[in-house]
């Protein structure tokens, strides 16, 4: 039960309860979907971005506490950042999440810190790491990730498809 | 068969059937494990644990191939558990089994070798929107070779095969080949296969019997039911992984090419030109999984030697008293209500995804599965992207179906 709480914190439970910027951008300037067949999970992440600076992110989809928690709390740690501070952010998620930075790194980033009780519950990595997935390819200008591709398998699982 | 005369069973059998389970008497942290994933795969009894144990101390040496005295009775151990078997699921002789990987393998068999150098343009391979993965996709491959259809009955809102579509389908459409589950893996679903059997027949159409959920729950006599084809993996047989049956006919299987090549399956080879043994010869190159196979075979042994109807009925009980249960609950919608319907519950819960499900109920030491369950289509045919699956066996008992629906209640409190 004490993994369960350290998974299913208060902030996750919030978050998914009442998912922040969950909507669909009007005009968004990147987008992309990423989608979890093994679970049917979809989200689909919106991102305005001016003079490389990211004004507002959004997402719409379906799936579970963890995936929509991590997608709500990606909104709000996003906005307003530079990209490349954008992408530093991810990949100090990433390496939480995956048990390669020490848990006190999370200080760092705030609120995201409630993330770290994935690193537990391995099967439940890809489900937090996928809105951020579908952020790095809106950026990249793919279209749609899959955490079960056929390309390169990253240890999150995600690929091109 | 009607399993409801079948006598109550005694709970000192239910127990012994049990106590042959040895991973089942364990914890996971605090809580007991309550094994309800057993559509995925069932566990092994000390019987089948023994005979693969006992076969590599004892006996193991390659098969068909030696003088010698071992490899005469891995020889005599393989083939004996052919024939337990054809023995098992009524087939006229063992030549009409053949070992495979598992049901999937077997498929992909009948796909390659029956299917294919008869499939034209235009065919049609009948399938049902309930199908696994594996008896989709080797179709697809070989429709998409052939310039042939796959074309999947209608599946209705409670879980059951649109009969009426199903025939409708095999009067209008060329149809090669009709391939069917017997027993639905995600809904629990028993179609009606004599009818749908008998349909096929009708309109002069070969059928496959995907049977990997059915051979542990209902009786099988291929003859009887008069499939062309039938496969199964011995994993959902309380036996080994790695190893599955295709029964075919024997006209069928004598008229196949081999699907691959290699050892054990030649008559004479030379540049020239090569000669096949027959059936089942024919189609198991190279060394097999010979120790998968015993397993096999002892598992089949030994769940003869069960009160199987009793513990059907037993098994039909639990997943009652878990539907009740689970109805009851706010917010459970359970999808499959077919009338003919065994071991499996999947549902759905409104505050919570099937996969915040599955990991509460492991910290509780509860195994179920969430997800597609391997069918896609069927999920998207219910509008859902995956469900949360408990499924049954004849070793679970009471107190865990009850668990079960007192840890889903908890499940809902919390994520509300
Ligand atoms: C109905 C059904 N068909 C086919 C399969 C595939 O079996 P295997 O993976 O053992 O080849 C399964 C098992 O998941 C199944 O439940």
């Amino acid at each position: 039960m004490d993994d369960l709480n350290e998974l299913y914190q208060d902030i996750i439970l919030e978050h998914h309860k009442r998912p922040r910027n969950f909507r669909a951008l009007p005009q968004p300037t990147h987008r992309a979907a990423g989608h979890n067949p093994l679970c049917g999970d979809e989200v689909e992440v919106y991102l305005a971005v001016c003079d490389g600076r990211i004004e507002e992110v959004a997402f719409q989809g379906q799936g579970c506490a963890i995936s929509r928690a991590s997608a709500s709390l990606m909104t709000e740690a996003l906005a307003g950042k530079r990209i490349d501070e954008a992408r530093k952010v991810f990949a100090e998620v990433k390496d939480t999440l995956s048990g390669d930075a020490p848990e006190a790194g999370m200080d760092e980033i705030g609120e995201l810190a409630a993330l770290q009780g994935v690193r537990r519950f391995p099967a439940r990595v890809k489900c937090a790491t996928l809105p951020w997935h579908a952020f790095e390819a809106a950026l990249e200008g793919t279209k749609r990730v899959s955490t079960e591709g056929w390309g390169d398998l990253s240890r999150f699982g995600a690929a091109e498809i | 068969m009607s399993l409801d005369k079948a006598q109550e069973i005694a709970p000192e059998t239910l127990a012994q059937v049990r106590g042959s389970f040895p991973i089942l008497a364990q914890k996971i942290g605090d809580h007991p494990l309550i094994y309800l994933d057993n559509a995925a795969t069932t566990q092994k009894p000390l019987a089948v644990i023994d005979a693969v144990t006992r076969y590599y101390r004892e006996d193991n040496a390659n098969i068909h191939r030696g003088v010698h005295a071992l490899s005469q009775r891995a020889t005599s151990a393989y083939e004996d558990a052919r024939a337990s078997v054809a023995r098992f699921i009524g087939a006229a002789d063992s030549g009409e089994i053949i070992f495979t990987r598992g049901t999937t393998e077997a498929i992909n068999l009948v796909a390659w070798s029956f299917v294919r150098p008869r499939l034209k343009k235009g065919d049609v391979i009948l399938l049902t929107e309930m199908e696994h993965h594996a008896n989709i996709v080797p179709w697809q491959q070989v429709a998409e070779a052939s310039g042939a259809r796959v074309v999947p009955a209608p599946v209705t809102g409670a879980g059951e095969v649109d009969l009426d579509a199903f025939r409708g389908l095999l009067q209008r459409e060329p149809v090669a080949l009709a391939a069917f589950v017997y027993v639905s893996n995600s809904l629990g679903t028993v179609n009606p296969v004599e009818a749908m059997l008998a349909a096929a027949r009708e309109a002069g159409v070969p059928t496959l019997v995907d049977a990997a959920q059915a051979v542990s729950q209902r009786p099988l006599d291929a003859a009887s039911l008069g499939c062309d084809f039938l496969a199964f993996s011995g994993h959902k047989l309380f036996g080994p992984t790695g190893v599955g049956v295709l029964y075919g006919k024997r006209a069928h299987l004598e008229s196949m090419p081999p699907y691959q090549g290699g050892g054990d399956m030649i008559a004479n080879v030379s540049f020239a030109g090569t000669t096949f043994k027959g059936p089942p010869e024919r189609f198991e190159a190279g060394t097999p999984h010979i120790a998968g196979v015993v397993g096999l075979g002892a598992a089949v042994e030994w769940f003869k030697g069960l009160p199987r109807e009793q513990l059907w009925a037993h098994e039909d009980a639990l997943v009652r008293r878990a539907t009740e249960g689970l109805s009851g609950i706010d917010g459970v919608r359970i999808i499959g209500t077919a009338r003919e319907k065994v071991s499996v519950i999947s549902f759905l819960l409104d505050a919570a995804h099937p996969h915040d499900i599955g990991t509460f109920l492991d910290a509780e030491g509860i195994a179920i599965r969430a997800g597609h369950h391997c069918c896609q289509p069927l999920m998207a045919r219910y509008g859902v992207p995956g469900t949360a699956r408990a499924s049954f066996s004849i070793y679970n008992t009471m107190e865990e179906a009850d668990r079960l629906v007192t840890a889903v209640r908890r499940v809902a409190r919390f994520f509300s």
